[in-house]
């Protein structure tokens, strides 16, 4: 019987600049969870078991490594745990290896993605618990801010080498500006 | 020469330079122009047109005189204002626009001939014979007139683009900007301010001016050191905003690693696009000249400009100066010169009425006339109240009076007011949405006019943002009126110029008017006035008065040009940091993308996807071998190929079914589960969107795809449908093209291939079936369908698994005489079996063209069905899809076009095109897919096929598009 091996986009990478640290992190499982119409208060029901209910727009929750997104319209991300069974309330499809999450931590992180982001990531205006569908230049991604200098992002799997390549000269351009 | 005990610069670090190849040595905080003025070096550069020996004007970003290039080691920055290029170890630059040397520029032999080099010269001159134009006269015209050099290389330098929001925006960081950037500081709201200079003050450092009683200076380092200890404070120096956008959004370049050198990592300037809820633009004012005959010598300099050097850097660039004003501003600058120990020689005041004590001769209703000294100024002479005067000096201080930097006031279309009190324009409140203009560039020209705009300025902006003001109090200071009474122009028998950096005189405006160009913007074409890098800063005002004078219309009348970003010359390099090369977009890459580059493919783009061309192996030399081996695979074997670029959208929702129907040609609402179906998509004008083939794996799921190019498309088209449509509906769908690695395993061993390698065998799995499988324990999804027309399958599995999988297919295709497929094979294969792409449905093709027409039911509406029955749209007069095959094995290409043999190969004559050619191992000879006029009756008849590019004139046979496997036996085998 052939033996399979799971591979994530970028076999766990790491870079630390000048005390920022970029890394991948192995999601686990990601599922899409659309409700269909009128159905987004029974699936929060659902969801309760977790911790959490339907995210607002723009907003992620998280309970005990899970963690549900908004990830745009009428759509939420699940990360890290097992579904509850959404049968007639809601589409729900696999998106673990669509994705890579990356996370970015530091003193350099906010800046980093002001190279990228055109998003107002001011606290004030994208807060600790915020989620966005944002661009990181021409790259689609899906942004949570998990601490103040702490963030979160998903972007399409395809695409990790060149999100990484930008993440990376953002953070080499601001130490060298620093030096 | 340096005067001691003067200047912000830091005489302990001396800094070495090359300027035309030779060391200079300038101190840390000294300009190009600073350090070269200190060196005693006034020649600095040659003018465009004339290569007049040319010195520096002005002591900021508006210089038009003293232009150089920098080199770099990858780089050659042309057209660099040396009064702004900041001085480091090493720094290499030098003059442009002369030939040999500066000194002795043999082009200077345009200034001789310069009363034929007017307005208009080229265009009267150069006429005929018009086929000289491009050919000869533009060529030499080029060459002998011009700015800055390039490098004729990539610039292969580091740039930076980046993002930044606030509430309060301030814009220049004298007087009125301090004032506001503290006012709002206090309040609490983030404040970004941005300075052009390396240090904040604006013109409070170059005046000397004194605040509650002290040196301006101190009162700038205690409002800069509370600022920078203020978190909502982003103090961003060495930053020009160069322009004002919609929605609050400005355009800033900074210089980052300009004035540093190269270094690893740090980027040479950065990009800024800066949000603000508000804004206050205090840019401060830029002083003009007067145009009198021969003003343009090395030596002939603005008095800010004599009095920033003073102090701001401890040079006086010569030592016997003069000033030429119409105001009571030089009256400072000469009194600081004389405290500083430096020898006056007069001032000479245009005003007759003005005061005439000093402590040096005062001229009054004096006019500078003529001027003497090629390489630097010698002497002067002119006319006074009381005759004539001619003096001995090597540095005149010019002042015509200020113009408010108001330009990004006018980026939205405003247009400025002409204040008479003034001499000058200023900007309308608003015209910019939420910016107000403070200080100078609104016109109030003394320091506590300027203090105290900026404060209410801001406290303006902070009760818009609903903050209360801290109020902060305002230092004591001077509130001299601004006295002054216009003076554009002196008569005189020399030439006088208004624009120095495109060598624009006085007489040039007047033959422009004379001409019938007499609106200024067509002044400004006609004569180029305020189309040099300084874009008519120094002289728009002075050349729009000589024009009014000359017409006979007031200032006002006769209006300004517009003002458009960006404020300063800015590199096309920065904006487009990080965008070139492989920056220009995203590169995508499969799971497959390392096994296959492992096998030596090629990679070949599509869309953003990196795909394998073809695998070479050992012995093969041209890519055709390969190809030709790889359809071996698939016609005699079995063939493997990543195909996960593929579009897959995952339909749910009990009106999925529905919803296909509405944007698929034909019915899927009745598709069984785990079958496939082809599909067509229009657009809503009816024509061809895209094709694919769906899978229904629930009652209410299905599994769309889409071609690669179109993925995107088709997903913004469904969401386009949804939301326009059928909000309302039970469906959801979202992309899981990346979610799913997908591969066809394609051949008459596809079938082996899979019983021996899935975790069971396959049972009845018919043509255009879907199903669930597995593969070493991991659930796979299986779909026979078919893009070679062979026997195919296409088996996804999660995409952390396609590496593993691709390899293991490819291993055991091996095992069975076959192996892994690129795109060149795929290409053939499909054009073999007569299978569309964007090269056929290239969005001017129906479903009629394609003879697909019956796919587009009658039993139901879907989205382009109306449209694509209008008149035009389908009948004999259509190119419709054909076959194409070359009587003889001759090459054929796609995009030539196809003639009827003895027509007249004429545009109209044209009777269809050739969308795709494959060089088919199976027929030996290129096959190609077509659109010919009425082609489907039109099977069997010779076509000429013209390629006039290529040079390809062949004859082909017009068959059925389908070359292989017409009653599809193989794929249902």
């Amino acid at each position: 019987m052939p033996e399979l091996i799971a591979k994530t986009a970028l076999a766990g990478k790491k870079l630390v600049v000048a005390g920022t640290t970029l890394a991948e992190i192995d999601h686990g499982a990601v599922r899409s969870i659309a409700p269909y119409p009128g159905q987004e208060l029974a699936v929060g029901q659902a969801l309760l078991p977790l911790g959490f209910g339907f995210p607002a727009v723009n907003s992620f929750a998280e309970k005990d490594g899970a963690l549900i997104a908004w990830a745009g319209r009428e759509q939420a991300f699940l990360i890290g745990a097992d579904c509850p069974d959404l049968g007639g309330l809601a589409a729900v499809t696999d998106q673990s290896g669509g994705w890579v999450s990356l996370s970015l931590q530091g003193p350099l992180a906010v800046e980093a993605l002001a190279r990228y982001v055109p998003m107002d990531m001011r606290l004030a205006a994208f807060p600790v618990g915020a989620a966005a569908r944002t661009p990181l230049y021409h790259m689609s991604m899906v942004l949570m801010r998990v601490a103040e200098d702490g963030f979160r992002l998903m972007l399409f799997r395809s695409m990790a080498r060149t999100a990484w390549h930008e993440i990376e000269v953002a953070l080499k351009t601001l130490a060298a500006r620093a030096a | 020469m340096r005067i001691a005990g003067k200047g912000l610069i830091d005489r302990s670090k001396p800094v070495n330079f090359k300027f035309d190849g030779k060391t200079y040595q300038g101190f840390k905080g000294d300009t190009v122009a600073s350090a070269l003025l200190a060196n005693g070096v006034k020649l600095v550069g040659r003018s465009f047109k004339y290569h007049r020996p040319r010195g520096v004007l002005t002591a900021g970003s508006e210089e038009p005189n003293a232009m150089i290039e920098v080199v770099g080691t990858s780089n050659q920055t042309p057209n660099v204002r040396a009064t702004v290029q900041e001085i480091f170890e090493g720094l290499n630059t030098r003059s442009q626009n002369r030939w040999p040397s500066l000194r002795f520029d043999v082009m200077a032999v345009n200034d001789m001939v310069s009363p034929f080099l007017s307005a208009g010269f080229y265009y009267k001159t150069f006429m005929w014979p018009r086929a000289f134009w491009e050919a000869i006269y533009e060529p030499i015209i080029r060459r002998a007139a011009g700015l800055g050099s390039l490098s004729g290389k990539h610039d292969e330098g580091h740039y930076e683009k980046a993002f930044a929001f606030c509430d309060l925006l301030v814009i220049g960081s004298g007087p009125a900007g301090l004032m506001a950037a503290l006012e709002a500081a206090r309040a609490g709201v983030d404040v970004i301010l941005c300075e052009e200079d390396r240090l904040l003050g604006g013109r409070l450092l170059s005046d000397d001016a004194h605040l509650d009683g002290k040196p301006a200076a101190e009162w700038v380092a205690a409002v800069e050191a509370e600022l920078r200890a203020c978190p909502n404070v982003r103090i961003m120096p060495r930053t020009t905003v160069t322009g004002a956008y919609d929605g609050g959004q400005y355009s800033a370049v900074e210089r980052v690693g300009l004035h540093k050198g190269p270094r690893p990592d740090l980027p040479r300037e950065c990009f800024w696009r800066i949000t603000a809820a508000r804004t206050v633009l205090a840019a401060g004012a830029l002083e003009r000249s007067i145009a009198f005959p021969m003003n343009d010598r090395p030596g002939i300099m603005l008095a800010s400009a004599v009095q920033s050097y003073l102090n701001k850097f401890g040079v006086v660039p010569g030592k016997r100066v003069t000033l030429f004003a119409n105001n009571d501003g030089a009256r400072a600058v000469a009194r600081q010169l004389m405290a500083a120990g430096v020898s006056v020689a007069a001032i000479l005041d245009s005003r007759s009425d003005a005061s005439a004590v000093e402590d040096c001769p005062v001229y009054l209703g004096a006019q500078v006339t003529d001027t003497k000294g090629r390489l630097g100024l010698r002497a002067i002479s002119g006319t006074h109240v009381g005759g004539e005067f001619a003096l001995e000096t090597d540095l005149l201080a010019v002042s015509g009076g200020w113009n408010p930097t108001l330009h990004i006031t006018c980026h939205l279309n405003g247009r400025p007011r002409w204040e008479a009190s003034l001499a000058a324009f200023v900007p309308l409140a608003d015209a910019v949405p939420n910016l107000t203009a403070a200080g100078a560039c609104n016109g109030a020209f003394d320091t506590l006019t300027c203090l105290t705009e900026g404060a209410a300025a801001a406290r303006a902006a902070l009760a818009a943002l609903g903050v209360a003001a801290a109020n902060a109090a305002l230092p004591t200071a001077e509130g001299m009126p601004y006295v002054i009474a216009p003076l554009w122009q002196v008569a005189g028998k020399g030439r006088a110029w208004l624009d120095f950096a495109n060598d624009v005189t006085t007489k040039d405006v007047k033959l422009a008017a004379q001409e019938g160009y007499s609106s200024v913007e067509h002044m400004k074409r006609y004569t180029t006035q305020g189309m040099a890098p300084d874009q008519g800063k120094n002289s728009n005002v002075g050349a729009l008065a000589v024009l009014a004078d000359t017409t006979g219309r007031g200032i006002p009348e006769t209006g300004t040009t517009t003002f458009r970003p960006p404020f300063i010359p800015t590199s096309i390099a920065v904006m487009g940091a990080g965008g070139r090369g492989a920056g220009f977009a995203p590169q995508r890459f499969l799971t497959s993308d390392q096994a296959s580059r492992d096998r030596g493919a090629p990679m070949i783009e599509a869309g953003l996807w990196y795909r394998p061309s073809y695998f070479p192996k050992p012995g093969e030399t041209t890519w055709l071998e390969s190809c030709n081996r790889e359809i071996g695979y698939v016609r005699g074997a079995v063939g493997v190929c990543d195909v996960s670029t593929l579009g897959k959208i995952d339909i749910q929702g009990k009106d999925a079914g529905r919803f296909l129907d509405l944007v698929y040609t034909s019915m899927f609402s009745t598709l069984a589960v785990g079958r496939v179906r082809y599909g067509l998509m229009l657009r809503a004008d009816g024509y061809v969107l895209d094709d694919g083939t769906t899978a229904r794996l629930g009652e209410n799921h299905y599994l769309m795809t889409t071609t690669t190019a179109a993925a995107g498309l088709v997903m913004r088209h469904l969401d386009f449908v949804h939301q326009s449509e059928c909000a309302d509906w039970d469906v959801r769908f979202i992309s899981v093209t990346e979610s799913w690695a997908q591969f066809a395993v394609a051949g008459p061993q596809a079938r082996a291939l899979l019983n021996g390698y899935l975790d069971q065998p396959l049972g009845d799995f018919p043509f255009m079936a879907a199903g669930t499988v597995s593969v070493g324990g991991v659930a796979a999804r299986l779909f026979r369908i078919s893009f070679s027309g062979e026997e195919g399958y296409e088996i996804a599995v999660p995409t952390r698994y396609g590496e593993a999988l691709f390899r293991d297919l490819v291993a055991r295709a091996e095992t069975m005489g076959g192996g892994p497929y690129g795109m060149e094979a795929l290409n053939v294969l499909r054009i073999e079996k007569g299978l569309i792409t964007h090269a056929e449905i290239d969005g001017r093709v129906t479903a009629f063209d394609i003879g697909a027409a019956k796919m587009v039911s009658a039993k139901k509406d879907c989205i382009g069905k109306l449209a694509s029955t209008r008149p035009g749209l389908h009948g004999p007069e259509r190119a419709q899809m054909v076959g194409l095959k070359p009587l003889s094995a001759q090459k054929i290409t796609s995009g030539a076009h196809l003639f009827i043999p003895g027509a007249d190969l004429s545009r109209v004559n044209s009777q269809g095109h050739i969308s795709s050619v494959g060089y088919s191992p199976m027929f030996d000879r290129d096959l190609g897919l077509g659109f010919l006029v009425n082609g489907r009756a039109r099977h069997g008849e010779t076509v000429r096929v013209i390629d006039r590019l290529r040079d390809i004139d062949v004859l082909a046979e017009v068959c059925d598009p389908v070359f292989h496997d017409k009653d599809g036996e193989k794929l249902r085998a």
